[in-house]
């Protein structure tokens, strides 16, 4: 069939010197590992939005619907130093920490029934399949009635934020443990919680971090829109109890100042706990980039 | 001769006539949504301490499934499986199991902690004993430089290693390595086939090896059952312990595999008669045939 060949060459044979041409890896020249920094270029984004503010404000030059970001940083650093808005966040972060936790207590129990019994499983299939959906903010009415004014309504609907993501997250994360590991957990004679703490969570922590992740925003979220509404009629009131407050005196600065706590509170958490956990953690083990 | 280096492991079954291992007309079926398939058929074979017993077969023998119900993680349909007599029926630490894939070692867990973990918690030792043991083994899979290294920065020959390491540290009554070289490349294949039989020389433990490489099951095995596939039955056992990496190019050891060979892709014996009269033309070279089809 096919009559063309390739042609026939002469072999030969090389003796390599050590390589000494060019070193084998160069630094980034300085700007470059600069611009590695990741902190470094959302900083860069921050002040650029921050200027936008500014300049958007200056065209609008109406302090009642938008304050400049100067103003607005002058309202926080007063704020600040008065000792309001850190009293303000202590009391949101205080009755937020009771939740999230007792969140995530009832999404450990739940999904360790899940992975044990069958029956488990369908009752955390079903449950998430009807609370998910539902927004915390909606049961707070319920809440009310049921335990009054006070935190433990608070914690009530946080728990109800935390615990279905978090379940379905972690559930999710459980399953996807590989089959031979957890065969080689059970040929070690593990079983039941045993099982569940030393292979099954460290196995899943990835889906549980991104889990926690969502849970935290979820509740965060809660509890700020559930101090607006009932904020009014409550003794001591947290950050959105301090937003509703000052936007009805029309302190419009300082309802600015407030939601940038609200935002800078959320933006630590992620950048210093949750990067810190994944350092640690999932990054360390190579199970996430 | 290569026999007489094996003198000492012949002689140990020799004063040892009570099996370690009985695996005793197993049959073991799986599920799927619309059938039960019947994975292996009324399988006996003994294994005696410091034996080196091979499950070979092609793939879809049930071979993998054997060693799973050996392990615990599979209960057989029929029959039973024995350990000192006593009847196996859950997963435990007196038989550890090295697997093929590489995510047998939890990755949140050092070098050192992997081979830990077990000793801690299967076997109750205290941490420092437990990283004494560890360090120990290490040192004889050569790993001790990588103790505090995480399991994703190793390759894949080091993760087997670590793998062996752990589960030799048990000290189980029953080694069981389910294909562990399969996923390495050939080279490293040998070398690891190399550093188990030296780690076998030094310590003699018990092993169940299955692996579906005749040239393999020939190096490592002392002792070699043969599985048919579709269902796995008994087809044969041989003795291997005169062969070991040195003799692979020998006429003997070609000898072997070939008749090896012959003995998985032939009809079955039973089948002979009606082989005869239909595959007539095929006599010739069925080995070639079979061979073809099967890989």
């Amino acid at each position: 069939m096919s009559t063309m060949q390739a042609p026939l060459r002469a072999e030969y044979e090389r003796a390599l010197e050590p390589f000494t041409a060019q070193p084998l890896s160069q630094a980034l020249p300085w700007h470059r590992r600069l611009w590695e920094l990741g902190w470094l270029r959302k900083g860069a984004l921050l002040i650029v939005l921050a200027l936008i503010w500014e300049i958007a404000a200056r065209v609008q030059d109406n302090d009642l619907l938008l304050p400049t970001f100067m103003a607005t940083a002058r309202a926080f650093v007063d704020a600040i130093v008065d000792g309001e808005l850190p009293g303000k966040a202590v009391v949101s972060l205080s009755v937020l920490l009771q939740g999230y936790a007792a969140g995530i207590v009832l999404a450990f129990v739940l999904t360790t029934l899940a992975v044990s019994t069958r029956i488990g499983r369908d009752l955390l299939e079903t449950l998430t399949a009807m609370f998910n959906p539902l927004p915390a903010i909606a049961l707070l009415p319920l809440a009310l009635l049921w335990f009054g004014l006070g935190s433990k309504s608070l914690i009530f609907v946080l728990v109800h934020a935390v615990l279905w993501p978090l379940a379905l997250n972690t559930y999710a994360g459980f399953r996807g443990v590989p089959e031979t590991l957890r065969m080689a957990g059970r040929n070690y004679g593990l079983r039941g919680l045993r099982y569940v703490v030393l292979i099954l969570v460290p196995a899943a922590l990835p889906a549980i971090v991104s889990g926690l992740k969502i849970g935290w925003a979820f509740a965060w979220r809660t509890l700020i829109a559930a101090e607006l509404v009932f904020g009014a009629s409550s003794g001591k009131g947290g950050l959105g109890w301090y937003i509703f407050q000052n936007r009805n005196e029309l302190y419009t600065d300082r309802v600015f100042a407030g939601l940038a706590t609200v935002i800078l509170i959320g933006l630590a958490v992620e950048g210093l706990v949750f990067t810190t956990l994944e350092r640690l953690t999932v990054r360390r083990w190579g199970v996430q980039h | 001769m290569a026999d007489g280096n094996h003198g000492g492991a012949h002689l140990r079954v020799v004063s040892h006539p009570q099996p370690l291992l009985q695996v005793d007309e197993v049959s073991l079926e799986y599920r799927t949504p619309q059938r039960v398939v019947r994975a292996t058929h009324r399988v006996s074979f003994d294994v005696h301490a410091a034996d080196r017993f091979v499950l070979l077969g092609p793939s879809g023998c049930g071979k993998s499934t054997l060693l799973k119900a050996v392990a615990g993680f599979v209960t057989p349909a029929e029959g039973q499986i024995r350990l000192e007599g006593q009847r196996v029926d859950a997963p435990g630490p007196d038989r550890i199991v090295v697997f093929q894939e590489f995510d047998q070692l939890p990755p949140w867990k050092t070098v050192k902690q992997n081979v830990m973990f077990p000793l801690r918690h299967a076997r109750g030792l205290s941490k420092a004993e437990a990283a004494d043991v560890a360090l120990h083994f290490l040192d004889k899979v050569g790993l001790s430089a990588f103790a505090d290294a995480y399991p994703h920065t190793l390759s894949g020959g080091m993760k087997q290693r670590v793998a062996i390491a752990r589960a030799l540290a048990m000290r189980p009554k029953v080694l069981l390595m389910d294909e562990p070289f399969a996923a390495l490349d050939a080279l490293t294949r040998r070398r690891m086939q190399e550093e188990l039989l030296a780690l076998w020389e030094d310590a003699a433990f018990t092993l169940l090896f299955v692996t579906h490489s005749i040239e393999e099951a020939l190096v490592v095995g002392s002792r070699i059952l043969l599985l048919s596939p579709h269902p796995g039955r008994v087809r044969a056992e041989l003795n291997s312990h005169q062969y070991s990496l040195a003799s692979q190019g020998s006429a003997d050891f070609q000898a072997a595999a070939q008749r090896i060979h012959q003995m998985l892709f032939e009809q079955p014996a039973d089948g002979v008669l009606a082989a005869t009269e239909t595959d007539a033309a095929h006599a010739p070279q069925p080995t070639v045939h079979a061979a073809g089809q099967r890989s």
